[in-house]
């Protein structure tokens, strides 16, 4: 089971903060994440391709596209930053 | 020494400040603070709350990961770090960054590079609402221009 979080403008979008799916088999990358999430939800397919968001994998920010998820427990997508 | 507290209760900054400064060791000469407020008042209009969401964890780990980074550059004894998150009310304290080094250059350099940082890289999320409704808030160009004075 992995846990899906969505921060920020992404939340609105998704209507939920987090949810546990079972990930299909042949997901093996955050790419391949992102095109089955926009199969089932487009607007959340374009809202986490928009400039800024970045990916983290088991509170970990990924660099790239091509990062595994298999062993994934956690796959945070957060929107640009701002604190203070 | 760096304490981190990411917290949803209002916090008083001066009380907290008073805190830090008295368990300062002997190795301290200098105290810098910085206390962040949320405006009523903007250019875009009235705010009446802010709301800060965070991931918790992953929040404190990435500003204590930050602030060993400002560490490494300016030699502070102590630093602390209270961030609030939650549905905050305009007039009300979010941040307070405060250190502590021999001499004065390092606590105010210290000070000035953990808020841009806070600013730019630490995982919060910052929405503000006001009469007309609510926008999300993500760094400025000026922002990212601060931030990358520091060389990170």
């Amino acid at each position: 089971m992995t846990r899906l979080l969505f921060f920020g403008r992404l939340r609105d979008v998704t209507g939920f903060a987090e949810r546990d799916l079972e990930l299909p088999r042949d997901i093996a990358t955050i790419a391949d994440l992102r095109a089955f999430l926009s199969a089932s939800d487009p607007d959340l397919g374009e809202a986490i391709a928009a400039r800024g968001v970045r990916v983290a994998v088991n509170q970990s920010f990924c660099l790239n596209d091509l990062e595994s998820v298999c062993d994934a427990r956690e796959i945070a997508f957060m929107p640009p930053l701002s604190g203070g | 020494m760096i304490r981190v507290v990411v917290t949803a209760e209002a916090f008083a900054p001066a009380h907290e400040t008073a805190c830090f400064a008295a368990a300062r060791d002997d190795r301290c000469g200098a105290l810098a603070s910085f206390v962040g407020y949320c405006r009523g008042h903007t250019h875009d209009g009235v705010v009446t709350t802010l709301e800060l969401q965070h991931y918790p964890g992953f929040t404190e780990a990435e500003i204590e990961r930050l602030a060993r980074q400002v560490s490494a550059k300016h030699a502070f004894t102590a630093l602390l770090v209270i961030h609030r998150v939650g549905v905050i009310p305009a007039g009300d304290a979010i941040v307070l960054v405060a250190a502590q080094s021999a001499h004065r250059a390092a606590a105010f350099a210290a000070v000035e590079e953990m808020m841009d940082y806070l600013k730019t890289d630490a995982p919060f999320w910052k929405r503000e609402a006001g009469p007309d409704g609510a926008r999300w808030i993500e760094p400025t160009s000026d922002d990212y221009a601060r931030r990358q004075e520091h060389g990170a």
